[in-house]
């Protein structure tokens, strides 16, 4: 074989792979939330807007989730300066990231705006609720508990989709394991190191949300099956 | 913009058509054999990780390792680990190889999960039925359980395949010449981004969206069928 | 010398039983014979453990204490071939039918004894005509699980369970979720059965019926057998104040 694993020389780099970790969680909460607002937004054209609007976000939401995000994120780091627009790496990717996120959690708000059943409504109205207490007593707790379970596991996909970035020169997580790999070039036992921490990071987030779930929104998660 | 327009015929020769349509069937294909072998081992796997028995308890374990491993690690990650344990290993330098292996190993844990997802939805009153009637585990997989299974399974299954499409332009970044690969290669030979690109997210479209279509299609004849 | 001759004939002895659902007890030392050709119906509570007594008879709950002898010989739990042999003795009719719902209603009555049993296809398909026909299903064998009423379909599943030819029916609480029109056409259907002669053991919350049909009934409480009388004295003059309470109880509803 002429290669034996040799663990202790990348050891070392653990630190500064786990500071990269940070990042990509940095990048993955921006984006999510960059999306929700988006996402927000047009759900609410989509569920309540006229023909028009409706239809561009339609338009909108099937290009972005019919085409990889790798390529929409290579789209706006080399196609944009074509119009003068030059988007740093990082800025490329987060803006690649909501862009693509605004889609498919318009679609899952969008199903939870659905979701509401109209005898809940009528049952609030005969309860003499206003408009605002029907909001906050029927219909959001209805709706997180309903897109409690999609949006975590979005967000985990997300936290993966995050190491895109590394392609584009950002130091987060798989970025930093290209610069150790080019540094002493023992790829195996780097990337192993960084799939490694990638399985922590996305259990330790699954938990989290579980608990977050089971306790403010009383949506149940599970952690392994 | 006026150069834009310059460059399409250049951009749409007969060469690049070709070379553009190859790349979209590398695409196609890594997504089809991964998903055909994601499905049939990912079958076996959902099948023995249900069994009860006690000897076949480190087979259990290892199912789980493994499908929680594969589905917890980003698409780059495992092909840069695959990549380089090939080349290390001297086992093949055929990348197209090593993205399928990659591919395979992927969606079989996905798609296992799925059908595991799909087999447990089945009642559990199916099985004391079964067993009561001496129905081996297998029998009643066989007769009972999966041919009530496939509806639930098949949607999100089918799905799963739409979204692996967009998945293997990750395979660029080995140098496998499917459509994000190619797209790189026309950018580099000098042709605009807009259009190298652009071009690419078109043909990505093309690709996923009749099979999108046909996907909420399905879905909406097999919850019909139901009621 | 007649207490002898009567022992030989208990087709089920159970001692001393202890069965756990969980973390729960849910069969404390239970102790019962059934003899061949009786109607012995279980009363009871809800959570009493009528229904676990019923799945611990087919296997599918394994009792951690206790013996159990079917036709004389013990069973053990942990062996797959007694297992399979007191299914093949003990049928059992769910509650839920439990119906395959992937089969027609002949199919679900004919492939345990085609594929499992391994008889032969023709003499299995006419027994389930006949027997479909006995509970007056004949007129829906292409149909499907979800096309028939609860009734219906818990006359299926009786149909099924006899054409395992067992020597003990299980029957587990098989009108509870019926509508009450539909219940007197299975109960007219174990009527039938019980003329004929078959060993049952029967959970119901029907006491009239229970009452009709049984030979002995046995009382029921949290895991715990309380008494075990003929039909009339049970509902008349029973031995223990809980079983008093609760017959009152049921007949008060009434």
């Amino acid at each position: 074989m002429g290669y034996t694993l040799v663990y202790t020389q990348v050891l070392e780099f653990v630190p500064y792979l786990i500071s990269g970790a940070w990042i990509s969680l940095q990048i993955a909460v921006l984006a999510f939330f960059g999306g929700m607002f988006l996402g927000l937004i047009f759900a609410t054209i989509r569920t309540f807007g006229n023909q028009i609007s409706n239809k561009i976000v339609i338009c909108y939401v099937t290009f972005f989730t019919n085409t990889p995000q790798l390529v929409q994120i290579y789209f706006l780091f080399f196609a944009l300066p074509e119009f003068g627009i030059l988007l740093s790496p990082y800025i490329a990717v987060l803006l690649g990231m909501t862009l693509n996120a605004a889609a498919y959690l318009c679609e899952i708000q969008r199903a939870g705006f659905l979701s509401i059943r109209q005898n809940e409504l009528d049952a609030a109205k005969t309860l003499n609720f206003s408009l605002i207490q029907q909001v906050k007593y029927v219909i959001l707790p209805h709706i997180m508990k309903v897109l409690f379970p999609p949006l975590s596991n979005h967000y985990i996909i997300m936290t993966l989709g995050t190491s895109m970035a590394a392609i584009f020169g950002v130091e987060e997580l798989t970025g930093r394991a290209f610069n150790i790999n080019s540094e002493t070039f023992r790829s195996v036992e780097i990337f192993s190191i960084t799939a490694l921490i990638y399985i922590v990071i996305t259990f330790i987030a699954t938990f989290l949300l579980a608990i977050i779930g089971r306790y403010f929104f009383k949506a149940k998660i599970r952690i392994i099956q | 913009m006026e150069r834009l327009i310059e460059e399409i015929p250049n951009f749409f020769t007969i060469w690049n058509v070709i070379f553009l349509a190859k790349a979209m069937g590398v695409t196609f294909l890594l997504t089809a054999i991964g998903c055909l072998v994601g499905f049939s081992v990912g079958g076996l796997l959902a099948v023995f990780r249900k069994t009860k028995s006690y000897y076949l308890l480190p087979l259990r374990f290892l199912i789980i390792v493994y499908t929680e491993i594969f589905r917890r690690i980003p698409f780059l990650v495992s092909l840069l680990l695959f990549f380089y344990v090939f080349q290390i290993m001297r086992i093949s330098d055929n990348l197209f190889l090593i993205a399928t292996i990659t591919v395979c190993v992927i969606a079989t844990a996905y798609i296992g999960e799925i059908i595991r997802s799909g087999i447990e939805s089945i009642n559990q009153t199916q099985w004391d039925a079964a067993a009561a009637m001496n129905f081996t585990y297998y029998q009643t997989l066989k007769e009972i359980i999966f041919p009530q299974a496939w509806k639930v399974i098949l949607p999100p299954a089918f799905g799963f395949f739409i979204m692996f499409i967009k998945d293997t332009a990750l395979a660029s970044q080995i140098g496998v010449m499917e459509l994000t690969f190619a797209a790189k290669i026309l950018n580099n030979k000098g042709f605009s981004p807009l259009l190298s690109f652009g071009t690419i997210l078109i043909l990505y479209f093309i690709l996923s969206f009749p099979l999108d279509r046909f996907g909420k299609f399905m879905e909406r004849k097999l919850a019909s069928n139901r009621n | 010398m007649e207490n002898l001759w009567r022992e030989s004939l208990h087709q089920i002895e159970i001692k001393s039983a202890n069965a756990f659902y969980e973390k729960l007890h849910v069969l404390k030392d239970i102790d019962l014979n059934i003899d061949k050709g009786e109607i012995v119906s279980l009363i009871g509570p809800s959570g009493s453990g009528k229904s676990s007594l019923l799945k611990m008879l087919v296997g599918l709950l394994i009792p951690k204490s206790g013996k159990v002898f079917l036709n004389k010989s013990l069973i053990n739990f942990d062996n797959q071939s007694d297992l399979r042999n007191i299914r093949e003795q003990i049928a059992i009719v769910f509650q839920q039918y439990n119906l395959f719902q992937n089969m027609n209603v002949l199919k679900n009555v004919c492939i345990a004894p085609t594929k499992i049993q391994k008889r032969n296809p023709k003499e299995v398909n006419e027994q389930a005509l006949y027997l479909l026909e006995k509970v007056g299903l004949q007129d829906k064998l292409k149909s499907y699980p979800d096309e028939l009423s609860g009734g219906q379909q818990q006359r299926v599943a009786i149909a099924r369970a006899l054409c395992l030819n067992p020597q003990i029916l299980l029957l587990d609480e098989i009108t509870s979720a019926l509508d009450p029109e539909l219940v007197k056409e299975v109960l007219d259907s174990i009527r039938l059965l019980a003329s004929e002669g078959m060993t049952m053991l029967i959970v119901s919350h029907e006491m009239n019926f229970v009452k009709e049909v049984s030979s002995r009934v046995v009382f029921m409480d949290d895991g715990s057998i309380i008494e075990v009388n003929s039909p009339k004295n049970i509902f008349d003059k029973p031995k223990e104040k809980r079983t008093l309470d609760f017959v009152g109880k049921i007949l008060k509803e009434k």
